[in-house]
């Protein structure tokens, strides 16, 4: 009886081992900046080349930052999400970086879909992307008021995120 | 006609695909480093290619990236660790020896030895088992008696 058990045990380990790994979703990366300064940069906007933005106008405020193109088609599917949160009463602000886009396009995007942001920073060659370890849009960072990223989402913002996950985050920053 | 336009289009694409690759002709060394580095890292869209063999747009930008920083003089250490600190440990092909990678490194030499103590307790056991058990004289009879069966 022992002599099957051992083995038997160490197949059922190895199968639940697998059975986790299998739930993974390999393109989830944690982020390193989670629980770091928030890069700094200054870039034009998306609505006026002439004005800057820079993540430290933001400072004293808890504010969401969100990765967006208009070539990205989970974006599509998140946007909606965004424009009705941006709608709620006491909803923080929310800030647009429109990454490796054409002026045009990303314009003419928020024109039909809706424009949930503060503002849209504009990031033509990606290099601000690089410095926030974007690698598939939409990513969403959520920084706090002394500037410091608490929680990235890769891929869309899905209702359930947003109420499971970054609304509760905002209570407490905000408390 | 139709000849004519298709010659066009042939050459209209292969000059497309010459200033495509403009960039990659400007410093040999550099761009020596920059493979070396690159097959070390991994592209983060098609995550089983390197920094140097994916076509990926996000993978093109890291490349120029990583040329920038090469040429403003960053060893490779330095240069890998700018990535790693925006996108972590995972585009390393190499992971640091560090104590959350410990059991990554350890852990195939952790199998090995569990693996040898099994196979040496089972080899022991193994020669236990077939120790002499001699015949007693009733069982020596039967099996005689079975054989003289056989024979006849």
């Amino acid at each position: 009886m022992n002599k099957f058990l051992l083995p038997l045990g160490a197949f059922i380990a190895l199968i639940a081992l697998l059975a986790v790994g299998l739930g993974l979703n390999p393109r989830e990366v944690p982020s390193p900046l989670v629980g770091k300064p928030a890069p700094a940069f200054n870039v034009p906007l998306l609505s006026n080349p002439d004005k800057n933005f820079s993540p430290k106008d933001m400072q004293g405020k808890v504010w969401l930052f969100n990765v967006w193109a208009s070539w990205c088609v989970s974006c599509r599917e998140e946007h909606p999400i965004l424009v009705e949160y941006s709608k709620t009463a006491g909803a923080i602000p929310v800030v647009g970086l429109n990454y490796k886009d054409k002026r045009d396009d990303g314009l003419r995007w928020l024109a039909r879909f809706g424009d949930p942001y503060l503002l849209s920073a504009f990031d033509g060659d990606g290099r601000v992307g690089i410095n926030y370890g974007v690698y598939g849009v939409p990513e969403t960072y959520l920084i706090d008021k002394a500037g410091v990223i608490r929680f990235k989402q890769i891929g869309p913002i899905t209702p359930e995120v947003l109420e499971k996950k970054i609304l509760p985050l905002v209570k407490e920053l905000n408390t | 006609m139709k000849l004519l336009i298709a010659l066009s289009l042939a050459l209209s694409f292969s000059i497309a695909l010459a200033k495509e690759a403009a960039p990659l002709a400007a410093d040999p060394v550099v761009e020596q480093r920059l493979i070396h580095i690159a097959e070390e890292l991994r592209c983060l869209v098609c995550q089983n290619e390197s920094l140097a063999g994916s076509q990926a747009d996000l993978a093109k930008d890291l490349r120029e990236e990583v040329r920038g920083l090469i040429k403003e003089g960053k060893t490779d250490n330095e240069v890998k660790d700018f990535l790693v600190s925006r996108y972590g440990d995972f585009v390393l092909y190499r992971p640091q020896i560090k104590p959350t990678t410990y059991l990554l490194w350890a852990g195939p030499f952790l199998l090995l030895i569990i693996g040898l103590f099994a196979l040496i307790r089972y080899l022991k056991q193994r020669s236990k088992v077939v120790a002499d058990a001699p015949l007693s004289e009733a069982e020596k009879q039967r099996a005689e008696a079975l054989l003289k069966d056989i024979q006849s």
